[in-house]
This record gives structure tokens, C-alpha cells and sequence, in this order.
């Protein structure tokens, strides 16, 4: 019975499937339709698509400025945390018996318990202090606050690399830091990947850090030009849906190239 | 030797003094502030001891911030988990395209919360009410966002519809770590798909229900950007969680320090939680 495909259990999950696509289905539908055809039938496939809601959205809402800005403080964010936060825990993934760096491990991993709101209100303060208020300060905060999940996730993987390795290295006369760069930092492939892409995900899609610090409208990123916007969409909801399908699309297109790598990126991340 | 070893301390020294500046700091000062009386922009502030502790137990938005978040986070952990779990399940089962089911079930935790939200905001406000009406059942023939009792409902569903994704996924992960010839051997002994469950799959993925209860309950007490795109905590105060609470006091209400008092109390709480939750759920993977 087994050998066999489940046809039950088939039949279930396609219909679950209908509750995750429903929300995606109306959103699509209603960024093509105009509000004449939202009258004569929410749920209905649109006649004529009405393409201009995206133009006007793009207008309304500086689109490209604000997909610019995300687009460069997650690509900035990815880069910088792959190769900050995998060194620092190099460091401390090869010293662990100095009290030194085993402090720092639990230094750095103990602040995953920190829930945000308590450094909320003081960062704001800190930032405008630093003029750090733009995208610079928003990609310098996302990469020093990565350093406790990564730290944690880096230093597992870095210490199952053989020690001999580097021995090896040493001995032909590399420095700390070419072992570094030229042997371990290739080896880190798998990990790399995963940290990659959980920081792009939460980088691409956070809203609270970037609503406390960044005041310039210059500056806003995807998630926050919804928030500003708000209040204009109201009476327009076709423009509305217009800009939010335009805000997701860059990642659903980038999940269905990648969807395994992603998949498998944040299952590795979590059992880690 | 020694070369190396400073070689070592040049590469953690900077990202400690970042660490520092912007997580430590910031956390010290939240303590610190919440002795004083700042209102967070004026030159003047004194300090007052534990007045604002004392406050906090005492004020009815604080409380009612802690209800709503708890009742929310309570709820929200269980739907995700059982259902995650139904789906990994099905998953797991010998079923025809599998790894599109997959994909598809795996596509909200790519999205952004707040834009979930807002297409949902606006599914209560005008489509599900349709259902509602043509169905005959009054509570939902109106808005239920806009219902004081049945608002914390609507924010529940999407938090589930998101957050399903992602445990799902681990929960997949964790069946594939089971072996097949474990559930061979008790169809020979004659074991029901329910023993089989209870007495081979739910102990063996123990350490994933682990994970994923801990995962869930913290999202779940941090929950904020539902709150943004959904209600911005009304009716009333009836959905405002606790960060809702700490940003809208904090910043637009002139509360900073009795909000920072808040907060840290609120640490307290989320990590005692988290680590009772990992105790409790890691005593009982012993005992299976």
C-alpha cells in the first residue's frame, strides 16, 4: 500500500495548497484590474489588464529609488556579513580554549535573547548621535547585529574543518590571514550559502530597523515606502496592490531560480 | 606563535567594539534610562528610582499589552505547529509532486510581513466579508479586524498563514531523518498509523518540535509588523502586543524611559520563557 501513491493525502495538500496561492491570486488579480472591474467581481480573472496601475505606482511611490536602496543595502549586508562575521568566528572557532575567545563566543551568541524593543528606543538616539541615519548606518547595524546567529551557526561548521589543514599551510610559511582567505574561507561553501541567503531574506524584507532610523524619503527602502504610503493607497486599491507585488516580486522571482538552494539554506540555518 | 595568536585578536577586536557600541550599549542605556524620567527629547531628566517599575504593574495598557500578546502568542504557536506538522506529514507521504507542494508551501516565508499584512488587511475589509454574507453568519459579515473581541483572530491567521512555512520545512527535514525500515518493521508487528505516530514519528523528530516551539513562541512575543499592517493595535488598545506598545509609548507618546522600563521587563520575561521552554521541551526529548 505504501509503494502507492497516498491519493488522500494528495488531495489535501493540493487543497491546502489553494490557501497559500489564494492571498497570492488576489493580489495579482487585483494589481491588473481597475476599480469598475473590482465592482462587477472581486475574485474574477481581469478582462483587460490594466498596466497602468504599475506605472502609477512606480510614479507614486519612487519605486526604482526605494527598490534601489534595498537592493543595495541587502547586496552590501550579504557581502559584508559573509566575510566580517565568518573571520570573527574563525578567530574564535580555533581558540576556544582561551578564555578569552570562549567569552566572546558566549558574548556574542548570549544577545539572541535580546528581543529588539529593549535597544529600540536608545539605538534611535545612538544613530542620530553617529549620523548614522541612512542606508550606510542601516547595512553597518544589520551586519554587527547578524554577528549572534552567525557566530553561533560559523563556529559549529568552522571547527568540524580539520585543524591540519591549516598546519599544513603554516608550515609553507602562510600568515593567520592567508590561511584564512585562501584555505578555510573557500571550504565554507555550504555555510556561506545558507547565511547568505537567511540574511537576504531578513534583510530585504525588514521593516522596524529601517522605520526607527532612516528619516530621509531619499532613503527608504521597499517595506517602509509601503508603511509611508499608506494613507495615499487608501482610496486606490489598485495601486496599492500595483506597488506591494512590485515590492515582493524581486524575491518570488529570485525563489523560483533558487527555491532548493533557499529551502535547504534556511533548513541548514535552523538545525544548526 | 605569538604572531598568530594577535593575528587572532585583530580579527574579532573590531566587531567586539561594534558589537558593543551598538547591542550592548544601547541595552545598557535602556536600563539606565529606566530609572529616570526622560520623555526622550527634552535637556532635563532626574531620576526616580523603581517609580516606573512600580507603574508598569499597575497600568492597564501594559497589562492588557501582555494579554493580548500572550493569548496571541499562545495561539499562534499551537495552529503553526499542528499544522506545519499535518503538512510535513503529507509531505513526507508517497505523493506525486512532491517538491511543488513544497515550493508552494515554503513561498510565504520569503515574503514581507508587512506587505502580507497589508493584502490581508484589506482580504478582511473586502472579500472575506463577501463569504460572510453570502454564507448567513453575522460575525463575519463584517470586518473582524473592526470587532474589539474578534480582531486578535484576524491577526492569528495571518501570523499562521506566514508562519506555517517555515516549520513545515523543518519539521520535512526532521522526517527525512527517520528511517524507513523503523516503520517496516512495526507493519509487521501490526503497529496503526496511530501508534505508529505517537511510539516511532513524534519521538524521533522530538529536537525539531523543539526548535520549532521555541522559534515559533519568540516570533510570536515579538510580533510588529502584523500589528503596523493590520491594526495598529485597535480597536481600542485590543491587539496592541508589547513592542507596538514600547514603539508607539517610546516614540510618539513622550514615554521613553517608563517605556524602557517596559521593555526591560519584557526581556525578562521572553528570556526566562525561552529557556524554560528549551528545559522543559529538552527534559521530555530524554524521557522518549
Amino acid at each position: 500500500m505504501r509503494t502507492k501513491t497516498n491519493w488522500l493525502v494528495l488531495i489535501l495538500i493540493a487543497v491546502g495548497t489553494i490557501l497559500i496561492l489564494f492571498p497570492l491570486y488576489m493580489t495579482l488579480t487585483i494589481a491588473l484590474k481597475n476599480p469598475e472591474e473590482m465592482t462587477r467581481s472581486v475574485f474574477a480573472i481581469p478582462t483587460t489588464f490594466h498596466w497602468e496601475n504599475f506605472r502609477n505606482a512606480v510614479n507614486m511611490t519612487h519605486f526604482f529609488q526605494a527598490f534601489r536602496n534595498s537592493a543595495l543595502v541587502t547586496l552590501c549586508t550579504v557581502v559584508l556579513t559573509l566575510l566580517t562575521n565568518s573571520l570573527v568566528a574563525y578567530a574564535i572557532a580555533r581558540n576556544m580554549n582561551r578564555k578569552f575567545f570562549k567569552g566572546l563566543y558566549f558574548y556574542f551568541i548570549s544577545a539572541m535573547f535580546i528581543p529588539f524593543p529593549i535597544i529600540m528606543l536608545p539605538i534611535v538616539k545612538l544613530t542620530s548621535a553617529l549620523h548614522m541615519t541612512n542606508l550606510v548606518g542601516l547595512t553597518i547595524l544589520h551586519t554587527v547585529y547578524a554577528l549572534a546567529f552567525n557566530v553561533f551557526v560559523y563556529v559549529g561548521y568552522i571547527r568540524s574543518i580539520p585543524v591540519a589543514l591549516e598546519e599544513a599551510a603554516t608550515v609553507d610559511g602562510a600568515g593567520t590571514w592567508g590561511t584564512f582567505w585562501r584555505i578555510i574561507f573557500p571550504l565554507m561553501g555550504p555555510i556561506n550559502a545558507t547565511v547568505g541567503i537567511l540574511i537576504c531574506l531578513s534583510t530585504y524584507n525588514d521593516f522596524l530597523l529601517p522605520l526607527i532610523i532612516i528619516s530621509d524619503q531619499n532613503s527608504y527602502t521597499l517595506p517602509l515606502v509601503q508603511y509611508i504610503f499608506q494613507g495615499q493607497f487608501n482610496t486606490d486599491f489598485n495601486l496599492a496592490f500595483a506597488s506591494y507585488l512590485m515590492a515582493m516580486l524581486p524575491m518570488i522571482i529570485i525563489y523560483l531560480f533558487a527555491q532548493k538552494w533557499i529551502i535547504n539554506g534556511v533548513t541548514q540555518g535552523a538545525v544548526k | 606563535m605569538t604572531k598568530r595568536l594577535t593575528a587572532f585578536y585583530w580579527m574579532t577586536v573590531p566587531a567586539v567594539i561594534l558589537f558593543f557600541i551598538f547591542m550592548t550599549l544601547p541595552a545598557l542605556q535602556g536600563v539606565y534610562y529606566s530609572f529616570t524620567n526622560w520623555n526622550g527629547f527634552g535637556k532635563h531628566y532626574d531620576f526616580v528610582g523603581f517609580k516606573n517599575y512600580v507603574n508598569i504593574f499597575t497600568d492597564n495598557n501594559v497589562g492588557n499589552a501582555y494579554w493580548f500578546t500572550f493569548k496571541f502568542a499562545i495561539v499562534t504557536t499551537i495552529l503553526i505547529n499542528i499544522l506545519s506538522l499535518l503538512i510535513a506529514l503529507g509531505l513526507n507521504a508517497k505523493i506525486k509532486f512532491r517538491n511543488f507542494f513544497r515550493g508552494i508551501y515554503f513561498l510565504p516565508n520569503i515574503l514581507s510581513v508587512l506587505i502580507v499584512g497589508y493584502i490581508f488587511n484589506y482580504l478582511f475589509s473586502n472579500v472575506f466579508t463577501i463569504w460572510g454574507k453570502n454564507s448567513g453568519i453575522s460575525a463575519f459579515s463584517t470586518n473582524i479586524l473592526g470587532n474589539e473581541n474578534l480582531a486578535w483572530i484576524g491577526i492569528v491567521i495571518v501570523a499562521v498563514w506566514q508562519g506555517i512555512a517555515f516549520n513545515t520545512i523543518l519539521y520535512l527535514a526532521g522526517l527525512q531523518t527517520i528511517p524507513t525500515s523503523l516503520y517496516e518493521a512495526s507493519n509487521l508487528d501490526g503497529a496503526s498509523r496511530w501508534q505508529e505516530f505517537w511510539k516511532i514519528t513524534f519521538p524521533l523528530i522530538a529536537p525539531f518540535f523543539t526548535i520549532n516551539m521555541v522559534l515559533a513562541m519568540k516570533n510570536s512575543l515579538m510580533v510588529f509588523d502584523q500589528i503596523i499592517a493590520l491594526t495598529n493595535g485597535g480597536p481600542g488598545r485590543a491587539t496592541q502586543s508589547i513592542s507596538h506598545l514600547i514603539y508607539t509609548g517610546g516614540f510618539q507618546g513622550g514615554e521613553f524611559a517608563y517605556q524602557s522600563a517596559n521593555s526591560v521587563i519584557y526581556f525578562i520575561v521572553i528570556a526566562v520563557i525561552s529557556v524554560l521552554q528549551l528545559k522543559f521541551l529538552q527534559g521530555r526529548e530524554t524521557d522518549m
